[in-house]
């Protein structure tokens, strides 16, 4: 089936202010090219222009998915949904769209539109569930007395899918919402519990032999140097000096922003420790900056230690 | 608003970041967005039968997601920037209570052609809505 052609399928209206109009109300889009014939013909447009993201829209079917005007093809396009669907993958969405323009397309003008399948992916797991990528083709043309002209393309994109899971209905009085992403919370032992709790008091500690005085960072039960089980800690300066970094880009994993510069900092006491870097312009970052510790609060639960570059 | 004063691509640089576009997702937009793209797929008007596909709410649509990336950039360009491309994908779902802002800026500029790629992502509180870029030209 992949490589399949599908005929022609004809837009239902014309392009037409009406529906460029409603369009344009809803998505807050108030170019006056699209809704003002005056201001489109000082520009040289014949009418109103057709916003150049309602190129889909042209040919959508409307109520009836299927249901095209006399004369267009009554093969299905997406046909190979219908075949992956019954083997218990009943769910689809939209992925990828990618629309190209070859020109401008003005108030008058009847599309109708062509449609080849690209491909179908092998079966892929997603946080979504369990299906195949479909994508589809499309160009779309304007007929024309003088002959039809491709007016733009596009790659059409799905997943057809075994949904992962199936959320319980909720009370209508109690709608479902979206739940912001909070940053995960550490985890905390009782070697490492001295730790976050002097975060929490703005206290950047370090764990410190009380045998041989041998600083150590991350927390450990023994002694990397005497093999004491014995410690204390001290509280660090805060001061010291990018040993090393990474940025981070991709993927991005809520609720960090991104590019996300995390620093491997040496202390001036000695010993190295991993954390966010603040205020950095990533473009900039250098091995041997001097850094400040600071402590930020995230989601109202936990502090934590962010180092910023100050003048060396 | 979009301007009426359309930028020149003298006007522009790499690296130059957009103004920010917040958009407060709610029941009406998604709807309206919906209907006015003619996509009548349950999952965009009827929150039972979102649920049944295993979302907690309706969710927007690709082409009003399509629609409001062309917004994005054109209260920036202005009223005549031409659009060659518009290219998505989409990742975390938009439900209704959420918010989407997007972030934009040029990654590429032809000077012979005054094309400018603008790459932009639309971030809602689970992580990116969308992400892309969209090609446009100036005029001179």
């Amino acid at each position: 089936m992949v490589g399949r052609e599908y005929g022609r399928v004809y837009a239902w209206d014309r392009v037409n202010a009406p529906m460029i109009r409603h369009w344009c109300e809803i998505m807050g889009i108030d170019n006056p090219l699209y809704t003002n014939p005056e201001f489109a013909r000082q520009q040289g447009y014949a009418d109103v222009v057709a916003p150049p993201g309602m190129l889909q829209v042209w040919g959508m079917g409307g109520l009836d998915q299927e249901n095209f005007p006399e004369g267009s093809s009554t093969e299905n396009n997406f046909e190979v949904l219908k075949v992956i669907e019954p083997h218990g993958y009943p769910a689809v969405v939209a992925v990828n769209s990618d629309l190209y323009f070859d020109r401008q397309i003005v108030a008058g003008e009847r599309l109708y539109f062509t449609s080849r399948l690209d491909s179908v992916s092998e079966e892929k797991t997603t946080p979504l569930g369990t299906g195949f990528f479909v994508t589809v083709l499309m160009t779309y043309f304007s007929q024309q007395d003088a002959g039809d002209e491709e007016v733009g393309r596009q790659l059409f994109r799905v997943f057809k899918f075994k949904p992962a899971q199936r959320p319980q209905e909720k009370p209508a009085a109690k709608p479902a919402e979206a739940k912001a992403m909070k940053r995960p919370l550490p985890g905390v032992s009782d070697d490492t519990r001295f730790f976050w709790e002097g975060c929490e008091a703005g206290k950047l500690l370090i764990q410190r032999c009380t045998d041989c005085q041998t600083l150590r960072h991350p927390p450990a039960p023994v002694c990397i140097k005497c093999h004491s089980f014995d410690w204390d800690s001290i509280e660090a300066s805060g001061k010291g000096q990018l040993y090393s970094f990474v940025v981070m880009h991709y993927p991005e994993v809520p609720p960090f922003d991104y590019p996300n510069p995390i620093g491997l900092i040496e202390l001036d006491e000695g010993v190295r420790l991993i954390a966010g870097l603040v205020g950095a312009d990533p473009a900039t970052l250098e091995i041997g900056q001097r850094v400040q510790v600071e402590f930020h609060r995230f989601d109202d639960q936990q502090n934590l230690p962010q180092f910023r570059v100050v003048a060396a | 608003m979009t301007s009426m004063k359309t930028r020149a691509f003298a006007e522009t640089q790499v690296g130059e970041h957009l103004p920010e576009l917040v958009i407060p997702v709610t029941v009406t937009l998604i709807n309206g967005g919906a209907i006015a793209t003619r996509d009548y797929f349950p999952g965009h008007h009827d929150v039972a039968a979102a649920r049944e596909l295993g979302s907690p709410h309706i969710f927007m649509n690709i082409l009003t997601t399509t629609a409001l990336a062309q917004r994005f950039v054109e209260q920036w360009s202005g009223p005549l920037a031409v659009f060659r491309d518009i290219q998505l994908k989409l990742g975390a779902p938009n439900y209704p209570g959420d918010t989407m802002t997007f972030t934009g800026e040029v990654v590429e500029r032809d000077e012979a052609s005054r094309t400018l790629v603008v790459a932009l992502k639309g971030k809602n509180s689970m992580g990116n809505h969308a992400t892309g870029k969209v090609t446009v030209v100036l005029p001179a």
